[in-house]
Formats: C-alpha cells, structure tokens, sequence
C-alpha cells in the first residue's frame, strides 16, 4: 500500500495524523530519557581526568547536536513553503523554531555548567560555544521577525527567506569563528580520551534519541495549535471535537 | 524621448539617491557622527591605558562602524516605501536586483565610505600603527559594501515594521560577524608582523560573494514585503 | 468575457472598432484573499485597445487589491493574468514596460522639484526626458511658475499633478489609475479626462477606480463590480 504523501501535505489531513503520533514519540522520548540519564549519571564511570562533572555532556551534546539539525530542518520546511507556497510548510519552520532555540539554549548553559568546574569561568569563548550563541540569535531573529509581521502570509515568507539566507551563512560564520578562536588560542572544551567508555556512548546515544523523538513530539503539539489558529475560520476547524466542545 | 537601457536606469538610480541624500545632509552627518561618538565612549569606559586602547582599537573601531551601518540601513528603503517610488521602482522595464544594487552602491556611498574615511582619524587616537591604519582601511573599505548589501536583506525585509531598526539589527548583525573577525583579524596580523593578506583575501571573496547573491535576494525581499 | 461573481449590473458596449493587435489584458478566474478572508473569486474579464473599465465597489471590496493584483505586487490565490497571451509573471519587465500604475501615493520625493520628479520618474519607466519636454509637460498640466520648486511646498492637488504628468510622457499601452482625481478641483479633472481620451484614441487601455465621476466623452464605459 502506497502512502499518498501529499494528502499529509494539507493542513486538514496532517492535523489529525500528528494528532495520533504525538503520544508515541512523547511516551518513547520519556522513556528514552529517563534510561539514557540512568545510564548517564550512574552507570557509567567516572572520566579520569574531569571527575563527575564531565556527565554533563550528556544534556549538552544532544542538545547541540539537535540545536544544529533543527535549524537546517527548519531552513529546509522554509524552503519548501517559499517554493511550494505550501501553508503547512512555512506553520512547520514556525513550530521548530522555539524548540531549536530552547535545545540551543540548554547547550549554552549546559556548556557553561561544564565550564565551570573545568575552567573556574561560567564562560568561555570556545569556538563551538560562540557558534552556538550565534545560532540562538539566529533562532530568536527568525522568531522575532515573524512575531513583528501582522500579515501571515507576510510573515511565513519573510521569516523563511531570513531562514534560508541564515542557514547559508551558517557555514562561514562557523568558519570565521574557529579561525579567529585558534587565532586568539583561545580555550576549547574538549572530551578527554579518545575513546569513550561504552557506557558513555549508550548514554549519550539514548539521550540524543530521546530528545529527537521530544523534538518531534513537541513540535508536532505546536503545528497542531498554530494549524488551529490559522486555520481558524474554517469549516473543518468548526467541526472539530474539541472545538465543539 | 529615448528609451533607457539597464545601466542608464542604474546610474540613475545612483545619482537619484545621492541627490536625495545632498537634500538631506542631516541624516548623513548623524551616522558619522554616532560613529565618532561611539568610538570615544569606549577610552571613556576602559580607561585611557595606551597599551590596552592600542589592542582594542580594530575592534572597538569596526564594531562602532558595524553599528553605524546597522543604524543607517532603517533609511535604505523606507522613505522611498512611504511616498510610493519603492513600488514604482519594482515596476520599472528593467531587473529589480540591479536597482537594488544602484541604491545599495549609493547607500555605500553615503554612509559606509565617509566611515572608511573618518576610521584613520580615530585610529590615531588609539596610537594605531600606520601599517596597522592602512589594513583597517582596506578592510574596511572590503568590508563595509558587505555590511551594506547584507544589511539590505534585512532592511527589506523590515520594510514599515513597528520594531524598526533594532529589529533589524537583530537581524542582521549576527551575518555581519565573519566581516567582524576577518577585518579585526587583518589588522591583529599586522600588529604582530604577520601578513593580512589571508584575512583580507577572506574579505575579498565575502564581498564578490555578497556582490552576486544580495541584490537579487533583497529584490525577493522586497517583493514579499510588498504583498 | 466579462463577468464577475457579484450581483451588480454589468454594462458591457463593444468600441468602435477592435483592430487586430495583440495587445490585450486576459483575466481568468481571479481569486484574492486578503489575510484571512476573501475578497473576490472567480473574476474573468478581457480588456482590449481603446477600452476602459471601472472596477466598483464599497470600501474595503478589494478594488484596491485587485488593481494592485494586476501590477503583479500581490499574487493571486487562483486564477491567471495575461498580457498579451503571456502571464504577467513570466513577462515580468517586458510587462512593466508596457503598463503604468498610479496608485493612493504619488510616488514623488518631497525634497526633489516636480521638474526632478518627472524626469526621474519617466527615467525610471524607460523614458529619458530632457528639461524641456519635461517643463512642456509640467506646464500642460497647470504647475507653470511651480517647476523647480521643491514639491513639498506645493499643495495636494498640485502633486497630484505631478504624479499625473507621467501620464502626458508615457509611452505605456496600459493604465492602471487607484482613484487619479484625488484632490483635484474641476478644472483639472477635466484635463484628466481629456487625457484618458487620447489615450484610448490612440488605442490604449484603462482600468480605473474612483470616487469621483468621471467620464470620457464619447466612450462607452465597461463597468466591473466586486461587493
């Protein structure tokens, strides 16, 4: 049996799949989490050199990892609706956006927790970390611009342009800031080892897993609510269970 | 009457703008003026150490000119999308991304030149060496076309916003940042005798990057903007 | 040929005579929304040399979105416009070499002498004008004594004039005019008229909005309505 993709691709049909997907990625990303920080924070061992406080990087990974890819994804949805003039395209770089800014976030902190200890500073001016501060800007500027525009249509075409040109800028910003941290021999924050326990890399994947699959879930909720909002005056909308009430 | 071929439309364009902007030397005069205001804050904040103002003279300079080109953009297009001649523009005969590309160059003209101009000034009073003055002027004169044409995007994209210019400098300044490091970087070379020639280079190929991909992307912009 | 999916009466009276050019507006299924709702759908119509219609309707029907629609600044929902047998949006240029828009704003700088304005704003549309087709223009127009002066000093009717002075240089087969007479006194309303005449004399085509009655003598007037 065929899947007919495009029939997702309208907001009407898509509305009630992501409905019926969400408790799954939830319950799995809930239950991903929860073995991947056991794993993380007790069964793996202590790194010789950095101590306990090393276990951090469980959280700060994942989440740079995702910060970086949901940008890309987002970019790609925005892609696609300037192309396309798909609604549902530019309501899906609208629901990545604060969660790809919340990941790029937790990585910021999460880096200056681990910097701490190791450095006695709360920050520092690694390359990855700057990166990952530009990123966030990029993020909130997306964010920012589509929240200043009235017109919907406006604004999904403004802030995906914004995205697109973001994203190719990405790569020379992350260039530019590594010349100028080895140019300023400035501190990296770097993994001791250069092979990790196998505990450590269960944990770490387990965790990457379970915030891709919290990722999902949580935009997922956000389309439904943005698709409802937009979709407002809708007959379809109108005959919704929950709207009925 | 005579028809008008693509580069006669540009210069006119061009000499539109700048005419526009002899008419209107107030706005003109404020832009260097908060440039030079900005650069004095900082000896103002950190103390006039000579040795400490001499290394953070390239960046405290090209951070104020990234700045001042942040604030001038508000004006690239808006009086022009208030009275009406932005939509006349976007129906002239000939490409918008060559227009564009005229009022970006008069834009340059206009406020990021005179900065270029005005930094070996200011770079004296941070006791710059002239080796160093000559590659932050080179940077700078690589650099603050690249700050105009990607300030554009975000002018365009802003056009009769509420949140202005500082919504747009949100925008804008975290694309502007390689400009930032390689300019600050060339003149950091030159200080501890290593050749710019990298990092200017750098500059060279941002800007024939910019040069190729701004106009038509801020043309689209534009277009969106004017739904 | 003509139709509109409102109940509003349509007058529809064939020219003169239709010669055999190509030049035509086709219009085929329009749709526009305007953020949310609706404002027309299903609007066909063709519009040939020598003919001008009217788009009716009460404020807020879209009238304005449709003529802006037909600029091609804002994209259509459904449906298809053609010039000449091609889309608008694959003619691009060579479309807006051929049309001209007036719109609410008048498209001139505040800072610049109607003189400058005109020669600017033909300039912008193709056309080079030197200084005395552009005076004969201006003083055609009733702004004689009032050429070089800043036209921020002149009062509303008088840069409406300007504005409508292109339509005097204008080598465009197809007007599109949002509400020309704005602020004229009757005098010049009158010289509009005769304008629109000749125009459509010499087989071009008009499509208009407007407030005030306006009538071109020994036309028949097709009439679109969007409630």
């Amino acid at each position: 049996m065929a899947i007919n993709w495009f029939k997702y691709s309208a907001p009407t049909t898509f509305y009630g799949l992501a409905g019926k997907l969400i408790p799954w990625f939830a319950v799995s990303a809930a239950l991903l989490l929860a073995v991947g920080l056991y794993i993380g924070f007790v069964v793996a061992p202590a790194d010789y050199q950095q101590g306990e406080f090393y276990r951090i990087i469980f959280i700060h990974v994942p989440a740079s990892i995702l910060s970086m890819f949901l940008y890309l994804i987002l970019a790609g949805y925005a892609a696609l609706g300037l192309i396309f003039n798909t609604r549902l395209s530019a309501m899906m770089a609208s629901a990545i956006a604060p969660t790809g800014a919340l990941f790029a976030f937790i990585s910021l902190w999460t880096g200056a927790l681990w910097g701490k200890p190791m450095w006695g500073a709360w920050w520092v001016w690694d390359a990855r970390l700057t990166s990952e501060l530009i990123l966030l800007f990029l993020y909130l500027g997306f964010i920012a611009l589509h929240a200043s525009i009235d017109d919907p249509r406006r604004a999904d075409r403004a802030s995906a342009l914004l995205a697109i040109v973001g994203s190719v800028n990405v790569p020379i910003i992350y260039f530019s800031v590594q010349w100028w941290n080895t140019l300023h021999q400035g501190s990296t924050i770097k993994f001791s080892g250069t092979s990790m326990h196998v505990a450590m890399q269960q944990a770490m994947f387990t965790v990457l897993a379970a915030c891709w699959l919290y990722a999902i879930a949580i935009v997922l909720t956000r389309v439904r609510s943005i698709i409802l909002e937009r979709e407002r005056h809708t007959q379809w909308i109108s005959e919704l269970p929950e709207v009925k009430g | 009457m005579k028809k008008s071929s693509l580069p006669a439309l540009v210069m006119l364009v061009i000499r539109r703008d700048l005419l526009l902007a002899m008419r209107r030397r107030a706005d003109v005069l404020t832009t260097l003026i908060f440039f030079v205001m900005v650069v004095s804050l900082f000896p103002l904040g950190v103390g006039p150490e000579m040795n400490m103002l001499r290394k953070m003279s390239a960046g405290v300079l090209w951070v104020a000119a990234l700045l001042s080109s942040m604030l001038s953009l508000g004006r690239l297009f808006s009086a022009d999308y208030l009275d009406g001649t932005l939509e006349q523009m976007m129906l002239a005969p000939q490409s918008l991304s060559m227009l564009v590309l005229g009022k970006i160059i008069a834009h340059w003209m206009v406020s990021g030149l005179p900065l270029v101009l005005m930094a070996p000034v200011l770079g004296v009073q941070f006791d710059m060496s002239a080796q160093a003055l000559g590659v932050l002027i080179i940077g700078l004169l690589l650099g603050t076309p690249i700050l105009s044409m990607v300030g554009a995007i975000g002018a365009a994209l802003t056009l009769g916003l509420r949140g202005g210019g500082v919504l747009l400098s949100l925008l804008v300044l975290p694309l502007c940042i390689p400009v930032l490091i390689f300019g600050t970087g060339a003149v950091e070379a030159v200080s501890t005798g290593l050749s710019a020639a990298s990092h200017l280079s750098l500059l060279g190929a941002l800007l024939m990057l910019a040069l190729v991909s701004t106009p038509w992307v801020t043309a689209q912009a534009l277009r969106i903007s004017m739904e | 040929m003509v139709g509109a999916h409102s109940a509003c009466a349509i007058v529809y009276n064939p020219p003169l005579f239709i010669l055999d050019v190509p030049f035509m507006l086709e219009v085929s299924n329009l749709a526009c929304s305007r953020g949310d709702h609706r404002l027309f759908s299903g609007l066909s119509f063709t519009l040939h040399p020598g003919q001008i219609m009217q788009v009716q309707g009460a404020n807020g029907s879209g009238k304005t979105s449709l003529l802006r629609t037909l600029c091609g600044f804002l994209m259509p929902d459904e449906g298809v416009i053609a010039w000449r047998g091609e889309n608008i949006r694959d003619l691009d240029e060579d479309f807006h070499a051929e049309m001209l828009y007036l719109g609410h704003l008048n498209a001139i700088k505040d800072e610049l002498s109607a003189l400058e304005n005109l020669r600017i704003s033909a300039g912008l549309s193709g056309i080079e004008l030197d200084e005395k087709e552009a005076i004969t223009a201006l003083r055609r127009m009733g702004l004689r004594g009032r050429e070089r002066l800043p036209t921020k000093v002149l009062s509303q009717g008088q840069r409406r004039r300007v504005a409508l002075a292109r339509l005097l240089v204008s080598d465009a087969r197809l007007w599109i005019l949002d509400e020309p007479l704005t602020a004229l006194d009757v005098g010049a309303v009158a010289q509009i008229q005769e304008l629109i005449a000749e125009h459509l004399a010499q087989q071009g085509m008009v499509i208009f909005t407007t407030h005030q009655p306006l009538q071109v003598a020994g036309m028949e007037m097709r009439s679109l309505c969007l409630s």
